[in-house]
């Protein structure tokens, strides 16, 4: 064996990740399709063999469901790739999904040992890529056990209810989902824009789920066309999982809110995601985009919305926030890709008052300028008004995006449900149970507007603490 | 899919259809709505549940052919199905015993206020119904209305049948009498709606109002339908539909629902061309 000490051996320079292939932002700009067009497999070989196989990988712990990173890295290496695909769905039931708008930059690929010097590895491009691969192919279904004769109903079909659906009805449950809207994927479908995730794939990824078995009613607003003790005591279901989200918008204390041209976030892009009013008139939904467009916020639900705004015709489009860039919640590919799209930071500005004329469209927006001052309790520098610094700037169309709260229908339709003064469920952190036995919950209804990834990551814990609850129950 | 049992057109403009919607049906209440899309193209709009049927397990809607939605939804046939029939939404009608109440419907609206009606009748309330139109061929639910009511009265804007004139000139009357009114309840145009919660005003008569804002979800979840009422923003699909008329701003629900005129022209254009005119 050679002597591996030398001293003094000259480094490698720092790699970095293979890159994503993009439409070009001048033309993307004018398309709803997607921004990010994925690995091919040359790239992703690449990619993946530069990762090392740690013997003690970090990155699997970065992660809310326990994707096996590196047994799939390992696949994608040998050109394996439905094998790794199906190695990632043993615990990830949305995968392609996952790919796309997981922040992996906080999650796995921050733990990336390889990436203490070098960029880290492109986990998520790669999950992308490899779910992709296998979709297009055609997947086999995974092997299911015997059903074990209880039934389970899942409120709401976003993350957090379908990763529920999909872990209980891999342990022989039969599960119903009911979901209010027409569609499933929650905010996957309404939110979340085409060009950054197709909803084609959110269809492909439930059907998925359907043909394992989960049965799935829409329409169906539970609360109002039936209560969750009707579900589990007349309807059969031995539990039930709440994951409604946290879909009710919140608007400014300001002046001007109710004018015709100010949107919440959630109206605007329900109109143009789910209800596909990008292709007005061959969809009949309507949406309305001036000019020159604010929006006010600097989360991910921002940067859609702007983004959203320039495809639809929208000449000038501006994120108000009121912090500095360092400060916005946005995951940073995103700022990035709004950025070269054209999108306008205006930052440590808050609007005060949103102004429009007799007919109530929106003719101006009141702002003051902010400076950072004091840490607050989110541990943030708190921006507080510079005095006299009011202007008025030159827009004719708001859409407000500071944020959602949990939509009160289910909550409220409970008795007896401990409810946090944000009006979130408070649940056993280990089990997802709430203060009512055989009632579970997660995702944003718990945490309040958080992410996908986190929702998932929800949604199993509870699939695992409502099969040992059904375990253990004796009837 | 929801099949449409029975179709009646009740004027030239306005249809009623009895949707098989049993899970609906066994539960709504007097003053909710459904939200509806037609296909798989259409948009989602509100429709107040006009009657219901626990039994055979229908919800019955009536509606005014305005634009490519209603009409769309109007050329629907017995045996056709509707995409979408979600509800029922938004707080029922608090049809207490109190004892005179006063049901106005104007247009449309009637077919909404007949249920409401029927509700405060036999919660043991003096009924009065106003039922107003612009003229006699568009006033609804004639028959019916009469059936409830202690007193019937109609109002016509031409003078073709009733009362020549709007349903506040009637009511504007009962206040004069002097009668004991103790609530009002109004749907219909907003216009309407805003003259009878004005009329009501000065003996600080309740008055309770059916808003029927622009509704994307129906749920709370996009805040399309947000009014001002007592100076605060509530949604209407889920903080109402029905608001105390003395505190509902008017003037800027008018201009929110108008916001799409110009879409929904285009669209209804469009849909006219491409249906041949028929
Ligand atoms: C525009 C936008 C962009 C985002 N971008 C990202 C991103 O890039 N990355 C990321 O990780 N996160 C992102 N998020 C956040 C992420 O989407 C959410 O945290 C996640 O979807 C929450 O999942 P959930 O399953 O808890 O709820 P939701 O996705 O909100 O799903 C809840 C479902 O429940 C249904 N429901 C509600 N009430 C009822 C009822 N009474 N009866 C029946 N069904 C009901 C709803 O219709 C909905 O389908 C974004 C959010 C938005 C709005
Ligand atoms: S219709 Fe969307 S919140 Fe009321």
């Amino acid at each position: 064996m050679a002597d591996e000490k030398k001293p003094k051996r000259k480094r490698k320079p720092p790699t970095k990740k293979e890159p994503m292939p993009e439409q070009d932002p001048s033309v993307r700009r004018g398309n709803f399709e997607e921004v990010a067009l994925g690995y091919a497999a040359e790239a992703a070989i690449r990619e993946a063999e530069k990762c090392m196989q740690c013997r003690n990988p970090k990155c699997v712990a970065g992660c809310p469901v326990d994707v096996p990173i590196k047994e799939f890295i390992a696949l994608v290496r040998e050109g394996k790739f439905m094998e790794a695909a199906e190695k990632i769905k043993e615990t990830n039931t949305l995968p392609a999904i996952c790919g796309r708008v997981c922040p992996q930059e906080t999650q796995c690929e921050a733990k990336c040992i390889y990436g203490i010097r070098n960029e880290a590895i492109a986990i998520g491009r790669l999950e992308r890529f490899v779910a992709d691969f296998a979709r297009e192919k055609g997947e086999p279904l995974p092997e299911l056990p015997e059903k074990i004769g209880k039934q389970v109903a899942v409120v709401g079909s976003g993350p957090a209810g379908l990763t529920c659906a999909g872990d209980l009805i891999k342990l022989g449950y039969d599960v119903t989902i009911f979901e209010a809207f027409h569609k499933p994927g929650g905010v996957l479908m309404y939110g979340i824009p085409e060009f950054r995730l197709p909803k084609d794939i959110v269809e492909a990824e439930v059907e998925f789920l359907e043909k394992l078995g989960v049965k799935i009613r829409y329409n169906y607003v539970v609360g109002k066309i039936r209560q969750v003790k009707e579900l589990m005591e007349e309807d059969g279901f031995d539990a039930v999982f709440l994951g409604t989200g946290a879909g009710a918008p919140n608007f400014m204390r300001i002046p001007g809110m109710t004018l015709v041209d100010v949107f919440s976030a959630n109206e605007f892009l329900t109109r143009v995601n789910l209800m596909k009013g990008y292709l007005f008139p061959e969809y009949d939904t309507p949406v309305k985009i001036g000019q020159k467009v604010a929006v006010i916020g600097g989360g991910n639900v921002a940067m859609d919305a702007a983004r959203t705004s320039l495809r639809l015709g929208a000449e000038e489009v501006y994120i108000v926030y009121r912090r500095s860039r360092e400060q916005m919640p946005a995951r940073l590919e995103e700022v990035h890709h709004a950025e070269e799209e054209g999108v306008q930071f205006k930052l440590l500005i808050n609007p005060t008052e949103v102004i429009g004329d007799e007919k109530g469209n929106v003719i101006g927006m009141k702002c003051i300028r902010m400076e950072l001052g004091e840490k607050d309790a989110s541990g943030r520098r708190r921006p507080v008004p510079i005095e006299g610094s009011e202007f008025v700037m030159d827009v004719d169309t708001v859409i407000v995006a500071i944020g959602n709260s949990p939509n009160p229908i289910v909550t409220e339709s409970i008795p007896g449900l401990e409810l946090s003064k944000w009006g979130t469920i408070v649940i056993d952190e280990e089990t997802g149970m709430s203060s009512i036995p055989g009632i579970f919950a997660g995702g944003d209804i718990v945490t309040g507007a958080a992410t996908v990834i986190s929702a998932m990551g929800a949604g199993k814990t509870a699939a695992e603490g409502i099969h040992k609850y059904l375990s253990e129950k004796k009837d | 899919m929801y099949e449409i049992k029975f179709k009646q057109v009740l004027n030239p403009v306005t249809k009623m259809l009895v949707v098989q919607a049993p899970d609906i049906a066994k539960v709504c209440k007097a003053g909710q709505f459904v939200m509806i899309r037609v296909n798989e193209t259409g948009e989602r709009f509100p429709l107040t549940i006009a009657d219901f049927d626990r039994e055979k397990g229908t919800v019955t809607i009536v509606f005014q052919e305005v634009g490519k939605s209603t009409q769309l939804l109007g050329r629907l046939e017995v045996g056709d199905e509707i995409l979408d029939f979600v509800g029922p939404l938004g707080k029922a009608t608090h049809t207490d015993d109190i004892g005179t109440v006063v049901v106005i419907g104007g247009g449309c609206g009637s077919a909404i206020a007949y249920p409401v009606a029927r509700a405060f009748k036999e919660a043991g309330n003096h009924l009065i119904t106003i039922n107003g139109a612009r003229s006699m061929s568009l006033l609804l639910y004639r028959e019916e209305m009469k059936k409830i009511s202690d007193e019937a009265y109609e109002t016509t804007d031409d003078g073709s049948c009733g009362v020549h004139g709007f349903v506040t000139t009637v009511l504007g009357d009962l206040i004069q009498q002097g009668r004991k009114i103790d609530l009002v309840f109004a749907v219909g145009p907003v216009p309407m709606m805003k003259f009878v919660a004005k009329t009501t005003e000065d003996k600080k008569i309740p008055t309770i109002v059916s808003l029927n804002s622009i509704m994307v979800d129906g749920t709370g979840m996009c805040g399309a339908c947000r009014v001002t009422v007592g100076g605060q923003m509530k949604f209407a699909c889920v903080d109402g539909p029905e608001f105390d008329g003395h505190e509902v701003d008017f003037d800027e629900l008018m201009g929110r629902l108008n916001a799409y005129t110009k879409q929904e022209e285009k669209s209804e254009e469009l849909y006219a061309s491409e249906s041949g005119g028929s």
